[in-house]
């Protein structure tokens, strides 16, 4: 009783509770299930993808989000690259 | 009357699919139904201990597809509830020991003869998944509160829609408002959000279900009426059609009795 007490009072501190932690988990390995992916797949296409987008766009790569997205059952690829500039290569040269 | 084919299926082990097949076959005999629960978890039946039919069972479905027998003879009546009928799977057996064609054939002798077959899957999603479902139109998906339950159901519910079954429907098992209260257990509005299957049951742990698998009883059998009883017969009548609506398990955690209870650990079931 008194462990219990201890762990009532220990776990106000503590933001996180184990519930919001476990939501946020699921989502995200669900959404890797359903899509038959698994990070380092993601990790790959998000650099492939980058690497042709780059040669026509200046991304902000510290801004940019790349993700596998689950919703009422439908699951999609969200990529978002913030663009820092458009690149005028004709210019250049 | 149209015969109804459901399976009661997981994904993961150990979340209480048996426990729920035997009370819910139970309870829909309970409300007149002809019902047989078939027990196609070959090599690890248990369906039978839960029952309290262990002692009866002379012959299984293998017998049966052998020839050994006739399904009818196979089938036990169980005789505390009036309607309720157990083909039992074979012990001895792995579950490669039967093919998802036998299983159909099995079942569409059974159809005739029955309101309900409830098919009761093992764990996993190989061979015995594929046996426990290829007859039915509707699925059970049972899953507890916690990460690897949910995440195993979703893969189940991914798989069966791909096989296009008609009904899928979620029963939330093993439910600790107390800690969902806590924010220390994920919740069934959580639970909907990530699976996006209609629910038909939440079930709260309860030791008795515990109590009453060691006497090889149903809970539902209980005269002392229990919550997961009454939540598992609630599930029943929602399966013939009537609008019940669900517990409101949170409540006794809402007030503020329960809440300085809680406080002290006094409410620990």
């Amino acid at each position: 009783m008194i462990k219990d007490i201890l762990t009532t009072i220990s776990s106000w501190g503590s933001a996180k509770k184990s519930r919001h932690s476990a939501k946020n988990r699921l989502q995200l390995v669900l959404a890797n299930d359903r899509a038959g992916v698994n990070p380092e797949l993601i990790e790959k296409m998000r650099q492939e993808i980058l690497e042709v987008v780059s040669r026509y766009l200046d991304i902000d790569v510290a801004e940019m989000d790349f993700s596998i997205q689950s919703s009422d059952r439908t699951t999609s690829l969200q990529a978002n690259l913030p663009i820092r500039k458009i690149k005028r290569t004709r210019e250049l040269k | 009357m149209k015969c109804r084919v459901i399976v009661i299926t997981s994904g993961k082990g150990g979340v209480g699919k048996t426990t729920i097949t035997s009370n819910l076959g139970t309870a829909i005999a309970q409300l007149g139904k002809k019902v047989c629960l078939i027990d196609a978890d070959f090599g690890l039946r248990n369906l039978d201990l839960l029952l309290g039919l262990e002692q009866r069972v002379v012959y299984t479905i293998i017998d049966a597809l052998a020839g050994e027998c006739t399904l009818e003879k196979a089938i036990v009546r169980d005789k505390r509830t009036e309607g309720l009928h157990l083909l039992p799977a074979a012990q001895n057996r792995t579950k490669e020991a039967i093919t998802p064609e036998q299983m159909k054939e099995v079942i569409e002798e059974l159809k005739p003869n029955f309101d309900y077959i409830i098919v009761d899957c093992p764990a996993g999603i190989e061979m015995g998944f594929r046996n426990a479902i290829v007859a039915a139109t509707e699925a059970l998906i049972v899953t507890t509160p916690e990460v690897a339950a949910v995440r195993d159901a979703d893969r189940v519910v991914g798989l069966l829609e791909s096989e296009n079954m008609q009904s899928i429907r979620l029963i939330v098992n093993r439910l600790r408002p107390e800690m969902v209260q806590m924010d220390e257990m994920i919740s069934v509005e959580d639970i909907l959000d990530l699976l996006v299957v209609p629910l038909i049951g939440i079930v709260p742990d309860d030791k008795r279900i515990i109590t009453s698998s060691n006497r090889g009883e149903p809970l539902v059998l209980s005269k002392e009426p229990s919550l997961p009883g009454i939540a598992i017969k609630n599930i029943a009548r929602r399966l013939e059609g009537m609008d019940v609506p669900f517990l409101d398990l949170m409540a006794p955690q809402d007030t503020l009795f329960g809440r300085i209870k809680r406080f002290f650990g006094v409410s620990q079931k």
